[in-house]
């Protein structure tokens, strides 16, 4: 009984340091950790990560629109495949560890392969925007701002109709936009 | 003070000197080089431009090329209509064919773009098919897009009278 009593008295009243130190590398430790885990969010967030093994994707973009124009703007890969909000992306990121494993048995590791399952990829990801309402599109392109004066006859007729309704989102109109097209028979608008 | 003077007039006699030789090696390289190009490899012309077959000429800068206007009247009867907005990005290929997104029999109606021809149906024997036939599938093997670049070489084309 007075081994117990001791023991409750040792653990129950710990001494003003220890508690100090405890707080303090609870502290670090935590910076050290979110610091590691962002940067590592970060790490998988860049273009030399994603052409590992998308690399014929990430050279198709250089003749677009998104990766050379007048301005010298340009998204990188995540910046349309990553959701922008934190939630939103851990999800994804999960999601992707998927992806992984069609890293380890080799899924698109030849040219040939790739190009075999291009049309799945670009199916899942017209899904995922469709889903979101083209949330990627829209943290750069915002509806609101857009000058239908500085647009042609053509954008204005599509995006102040069916855009503006909520009909359509971006990505049933701008597909292939970064990249070449998969086999598109049988996608809507298109012969 | 005297003799930083003397070494600031040194310098000046000297920079003076390296740049009047200097000028002169680049003098007589000039005269070289007038030499060499009246010995001519023979060369190409095309259009206006004529070049060297051991000189790679600067590619022309690219052409602004209007985003959306309405159709061009045609210069001449049967003409390929000129394409009168930009194409950047629209892929045709084995895959897919943007310009038939609104130019084709079906789509042209609702998004009120020029028809292609039915003798885009048809083979070089002019049996019709039932889709674009192989040979009409790549547009801009015909049909571009129009800059304002004036003109390449001097013409004195008219239209015809029915065009005018």
């Amino acid at each position: 009984m007075k081994l117990v009593r001791i023991y409750w008295r040792k653990f129950s009243n710990p001494s003003k340091a220890a508690s100090g130190v405890l707080l303090g590398l609870g502290f670090v430790g935590g910076i050290l950790f979110w610091g590691a885990f962002n940067t590592g969010m970060e790490a998988t967030n860049t273009e030399a990560f994603c052409s590992a093994c998308h690399a014929p994707i990430v050279e198709e973009i250089r003749e677009t629109v998104h990766y050379s124009n007048r301005s010298g703007v340009r998204a990188i890969c995540s910046d349309c495949h990553v959701p922008h909000e934190w939630t939103d992306k851990i999800i994804r990121k999960v999601q992707a560890s998927k992806e992984l494993v069609a890293y380890a048995i080799g899924t698109i590791n030849t040219l040939e392969k790739f190009h075999a399952r291009r049309g799945y990829l670009a199916n899942r990801e017209w899904q995922r925007m469709k889903n979101n309402d083209s949330q990627e599109c829209r943290n750069c392109h915002n509806f609101d701002f857009m000058d239908f004066s500085e647009q042609g006859r053509r954008s204005v007729a599509q995006h102040s109709t069916a855009l503006a309704s909520g009909e359509k989102t971006c990505v049933d109109c701008h597909k292939g936009i970064a990249h070449r097209l998969p086999d598109m028979r049988g996608v809507e608008g298109w012969e | 003070m005297k003799i930083s003077l003397i070494s600031t007039i040194a310098l000046l006699i000297t920079g003076a000197l390296t740049f009047v030789i200097a000028h002169g090696q680049e003098a007589e390289n000039e005269t070289d080089q007038v030499m060499i190009e009246n010995v001519t490899l023979g060369g190409r012309g095309f259009l206006k431009r004529h070049t060297e077959l051991d000189v790679t000429r600067k590619t022309d800068p690219f052409k602004r090329v209007p985003k959306d206007r309405h159709p061009y009247v045609s210069d001449y009867i049967y003409q390929p209509p000129l394409i009168p907005h930009k194409t950047r990005g629209y892929e045709i290929s084995i895959n897919a064919n943007k310009c038939l997104s609104c130019h084709s029999f079906r789509k042209s109606v609702e998004s009120g773009a020029t028809k292609i021809s039915v003798t885009h149906y048809a083979t070089r024997e002019g049996q019709v098919l039932s889709d674009v036939s192989p040979r009409r599938y790549f547009c801009m093997q015909c049909h571009v897009t129009q800059a304002n670049t004036g003109l390449l070489i001097e013409n004195d084309f008219k239209r015809v009278d029915s065009l005018r």
